[in-house]
């Protein structure tokens, strides 16, 4: 199944392909959860984030649906 | 320290006096302007008029060795709320100012005629002399010519010719290190209130001054290695920051469905990956620009940076989130090009980034000029600049514009317009929004922090519960680091890490030969709010205007399709304690 996933800032550099833009759509098997996603695209477990599933903050161990978008940042901030 | 009155309005012109701190010694930065304008200013009297003060104060750690320390305050009664204003500012005028002795300049009076004025103070003196040759001067010209006539040791505080047409959403500039006019006060008019004092520009001389020296020197230094240290290793002041500047949040807050997008209709932007903090920086840097620099001397977290055009040639500094914002997204501009052309406009005409966006996205709204044209968007602020009848209209802010064109959807507190997070999307802030003495405000209280970042803990963005505690005592904080002439900006490693809130304590103490504690600095945030709700009270603001425009409780907010849920009753709770 097809998810939206979206890595900003310096997690940019897991993204899949020379992208333009922060985000590519993915094929995941049914049942992956968004901590599986991270470790399929290398990011570093331990590295602290800010996930959003579907613009709603989430923890890692959800479970994703079809057409689900996933968005990760390293800790940011701005004004 | 001592404090500089310029009485505009005496018989036969301008008086310089100065005085010891008195019963404002110990204060700074918003505790002294607000302090001093609650003290000396009748909350009823006209803006615009002789009985307003405009009060320029730099931080209690100011002209200091200490890190971060060179923002300033400008404190007086707004022409755009009606209410109590601190406009706060980086640059490098703070740190001359302090090191030259002066805790604060205080504008008062109003001249006999429109004659325009420049003050000049340096280690010799105070020096004010009628100019017209800077008559409608841009920023830019203006501080060029400074330059030229007292040499590059300078910084300059000035207005441009928004604040001398004395229009509500005017700046005051403050100059980087570069001496560009790129920094602003820029909420609430203050630049207006300048300009009705009939000051042009204040340049201050570095020439002859030295660093202010601590009461404990040994102390002193230990602190500001703490503090230091504990900005460096948090990942946002330490690293994110200085690599993309304050617009990495364009796709935080987008991706969290709060990115108020033409004229807060939806909360997402299309365009948003072509002005993102990302796009930015890489274009930037491409380019020859930079992505990390610093607006004050002293500053180690160099969020700012430079934008320059395809070949290479300076345009402005780094965009700020907010500004990409307003006249991006929020007009539906997604052109870094464009906007960083308005950003540079905004800053030579003299006109707060912000009100500018909303100002003209409520104008899209009206019809005046298409939500996407850049182009028109550009003539739209060039006409500010000339003072014609809608440059006028424009320059006035949101809420006038909205009322000259008959528009509903105005999207402003007290007068005041939104920042960029919708409060539909992110309910903290607006809390925050509706409550602050300063109007829709974002630094006020900025509940991004825990609703969005997940720094300080965390409070669900999408409900109502547990905003109103996390407004509070935001608001109570940012009242006190405001008065320190840090950056706001230290508040990300501050909150997350009690060793270096610790250290700023420490630095207070060393340099003071104080025993301050944690619940001091609170206490003090709480005494500057409880000064400036009493002036708004006494100003004829109640609590029905700690409220949202109605649309923002009424309509739902694309993607989360949600309302502002923070009831009414429980906004009046926010200053209870």
């Amino acid at each position: 199944m097809k998810i939206e996933l979206r890595l900003y800032a310096s997690l940019g550099q897991y993204l899949p392909e020379k992208k333009e833009g922060n985000s590519c759509i993915v094929e995941v098997e049914p049942g992956t959860t968004i901590r599986k996603l991270f470790l399929r695209f290398h990011i570093p477990p331990e590295a602290r984030k800010i996930i959003f599933l579907n613009g709603i903050h989430a923890q890692g161990d959800e479970v994703l649906k079809e057409g689900d978008r996933v968005g990760a940042f390293p800790p940011v901030a701005g004004g | 320290m001592k404090i500089l009155r310029i009485n505009m309005g005496a018989a036969g012109g301008p008086k310089v006096s100065e005085e010891p701190m008195g019963q404002y010694e110990g204060l700074g930065g918003r505790a002294l302007t607000s302090t001093l304008v609650v003290k000396e200013v009748p909350p009823l009297c006209h803006p615009l008029g002789e009985d307003n003060k405009l009060v320029i104060a730099p931080g209690l750690l100011s002209g200091t060795p200490a890190v971060m320390s060179g923002r300033i305050s400008v404190g007086c009664k707004s022409p755009l709320t009606g209410g109590i204003k601190e406009a706060n500012s980086g640059g490098q005028p703070s740190q001359v100012l302090a090191m030259l002795g002066y805790g604060a300049i205080v504008l008062e009076g109003k001249p006999k005629d429109n004659t325009l004025y420049k003050v000049f103070i340096s280690k010799d003196g105070v020096k004010v002399t009628p100019d017209n040759s800077l008559r409608m001067l841009g920023n830019y010209d203006l501080v060029e010519k400074m330059k030229k006539e007292y040499g590059e040791k300078i910084a300059c505080i000035s207005i441009g010719p928004a604040g001398e047409m004395k229009m509500s959403a005017a700046s005051v500039a403050f100059s980087d290190m570069e001496l560009r006019p790129t920094r602003h006060a820029g909420r609430g008019g203050v630049g207006a209130v300048m300009g009705s004092k009939g000051v042009k520009v204040i340049v201050v001389s570095e020439t002859g001054t030295e660093r202010r020296t601590p009461k404990d020197p040994e102390k002193f230094r230990e602190a500001n290695k703490k503090f230091t240290e504990g900005l460096k290793k948090h990942p946002v002041t330490g690293e994110g920051l200085p690599a993309y500047g304050t617009n990495v949040l364009a796709n935080v807050i987008n991706e969290a469905g709060a990115y108020p997008t033409k004229n807060f209709l939806w909360g997402r932007f299309d365009g948003v990956q072509k002005i993102s903090g990302e796009t930015q920086a890489q274009l930037e840097t491409s380019r020859g620009g930079l992505a990390t620099h610093g607006c004050h001397r002293g500053c180690i977290i160099q969020c700012s940076g430079t934008f320059v055009d395809k070949d290479g040639h300076y345009v402005t500094k780094q965009v700020e989130y907010e500004t990409v914002w307003a006249l991006g997204a929020n007009c539906c501009i997604d052109d870094l090009d464009v906007i960083a052309q308005l950003d540079r406009l905004c800053d030579d005409i003299g006109v707060d980034t912000i009100e500018m966006g909303a100002t003209i996205a409520v104008a899209m709204e009206a019809g005046v000029a298409k939500f996407g044209d850049g182009q028109a968007s550009i003539n739209l602020l060039k006409e500010i600049g000339k003072g014609t009848p809608i440059g006028r209209i424009l320059g006035n802010g949101a809420a006038v514009t909205g009322k000259v064109f008959g528009v509903e959807r105005v999207p402003v507190v007290k007068g005041q317009a939104l920042p960029a997070y919708d409060p539909r999307g992110i309910q903290g802030i607006g809390v925050t929004y509706a409550t602050s003495t300063q109007g829709a405000d974002h630094t006020a209280g900025y509940a991004i922090t825990a609703n969005v970042l997940k720094v300080g803990g965390y409070v669900d963005p999408l409900k109502p519960e547990g905003q109103v505690e996390l407004s509070r005592n935001l608001q109570i904080a940012t009242a006190a680091i405001d008065s320190t002439g840090m950056c706001l900006f230290i508040a990300f490693a501050v909150l997350d890490q009690p060793e270096t809130f610790q250290a700023l304590i420490d630095l207070l103490n060393a340099f003071y030969g104080l025993n301050l504690t944690a619940d001091d600095v609170t206490a003090l945030g709480k005494q500057i709010l409880k000064t400036e709700r009493d002036f708004n009270l006494r100003a004829g603001l109640t609590a029905k205007h700690d409220r949202l425009p109605d649309f923002f409780k009424k309509e739902a907010l694309a993607p989360h399709n949600l309302t502002f849920m923070v009831k009414d009753e429980e906004l009046d709770k926010v200053f209870n304690w």
